[in-house]
């Protein structure tokens, strides 16, 4: 199973250039394509008749453990009425600001993906309606957990780790809608609903 | 005669007393009709919750230790049992809940992840429930089955009937003080070092 998906062939036509390489891994198409054009790649193999990959399984990175490789943006696309699936990656300069598109505006499910990603490797994602943390709190200090040059324990002592901890005050960083009041909003005072809007995110004392 | 010592110094309470025949006798009642009615509040947060499930199941029953009703209302409770690893992110959670019990509370930390933060020696990680809360009884296991966690309780009993009424210290709130933590950071820090097979872990940094 080394033949590529006919995705390839139609992405090469299409882009050229922008396309950099691709492999089959265990029968899996893997397309490379340039960082800067991926959310219009993204955008066609989601529109184009040929294409409809309409469903967004996963956004994730890769941080490989040679220092000298760049790190990989996933983007892992299912067409639910093909019953195809691609795999797109990005290759962005460690060097550089780790920058790459939202495609919230493609795919809503991409929303969470991508805070999961700027939360682990800091990625920022260009035009992301609500980039913060998500599974680590709002107000960690400590960096990127899942980058290579972070420590397994974190940069801070224990008794640092648990003093902040203590002072994160959790449920100031839920939005109302998270906090399933939402229906309750247009009845807030408008001072509340402004800080509400904007984050009453607490900070780290 | 204690009890006309106190009543002329004021003392006019329990507590206030030195020990005599009469509060003795008094702290044997007490301490007994507390064991015997022990309200559990679960704070399952891993597959240690799942054995404690199984414990007050069935076939293990914990209600045959007066412990028929589970209290998920904290204002409700007299013994937390933190079943499972606790992430930095639930400190503030736990620390809540905590301070949301009346007095008199005791906790049991279930699991070797509770107690001593377990395989998870990381950045996420709490090492030991004990740098948050007050904590009277480990159970120790990867789970505990239901034996060891019943044993556990037993104990808890037995330390409740060693209790003394005039002990003032027992009934004390022991809250997150200035600096933001519940014990010294040297404490914290040293309970937190590796230890086992974890210096062995290989890490990045």
């Amino acid at each position: 199973m080394s033949v590529p998906s006919s995705s390839v062939a139609a992405l090469r036509e299409r882009f050229g250039d922008a396309i950099l390489r691709h492999a089959v891994l265990s029968g899996d198409s893997i397309v490379y394509v340039q960082p800067d054009r991926s959310h219009e790649i993204l955008a066609w193999l989601r529109d184009d008749p040929g294409q409809r990959f309409d469903y967004l399984t996963d956004v994730t990175a890769v941080e490989y453990r040679d220092a000298e490789r760049p790190l990989e943006i996933v983007w892992q696309l299912r067409s639910l009425d093909r019953k195809a699936d691609l795999r797109v990656k990005a290759e962005l300069d460690k060097a550089a600001p780790l920058e790459v598109d939202t495609v919230c505006d493609l795919w809503k499910g991409a929303n969470w993906l991508e805070r999961e990603v700027f939360d682990m490797f800091g990625v920022q994602f260009r035009g992301h309606p609500d980039l913060r943390r998500i599974l680590m709190w709002e107000t960690y200090s400590e960096g990127y957990p899942l980058r290579k040059d972070f420590p397994l324990r974190g940069h801070l002592s224990r008794a640092e780790q648990t003093r902040q901890a203590l002072a994160a005050n959790p449920e100031a960083h839920y939005s109302l809608e998270e906090l399933s009041i939402a229906e309750a909003f247009h009845e807030l005072p408008d001072d509340v609903r402004e800080r509400l809007r904007h984050g009453d995110r607490g900070k780290v004392r | 005669m204690g009890l006309t010592t106190a009543a002329a110094s004021n003392q006019a309470t329990i507590s206030g007393q030195s020990p005599n025949w009469v509060t003795a006798r008094l702290s044997d009642l007490i301490n007994w009709s507390r064991t015997r009615s022990l309200w559990p509040m679960p704070f399952g947060t891993a597959c240690c919750a799942i054995e404690f499930m199984a414990t007050a199941a069935s076939r293990y029953d914990l209600a045959r230790f007066g412990m028929e009703r589970q209290a998920f209302s904290p204002r409700q409770a007299d013994v937390l049992i933190c079943a499972g690893r606790l992430p930095f992110k639930l400190a503030p959670v736990i620390r809540r809940v905590w301070d949301q019990m009346p007095q008199p509370k005791w906790s049991i930390s279930m699991g070797a992840c509770a107690s001593s933060g377990g395989i998870f020696d990381n950045y996420a990680m709490v090492q030991g429930i004990d740098t948050i809360i007050p904590v009277d009884v480990y159970v120790p296991g990867c789970p505990p089955r239901p034996e060891g966690l019943l044993y556990g309780i037993l104990l808890l009993q037995k330390k409740i009937m060693g209790e003394s009424l005039t002990d003032q210290q027992l009934r004390v709130e022991r809250t997150v003080g200035p600096d933001g933590l519940f014990l010294p950071p040297s404490y914290i820090d040293e309970v937190s070092e590796p230890f086992g097979n974890s210096i062995h872990q290989t890490r990045s940094a």
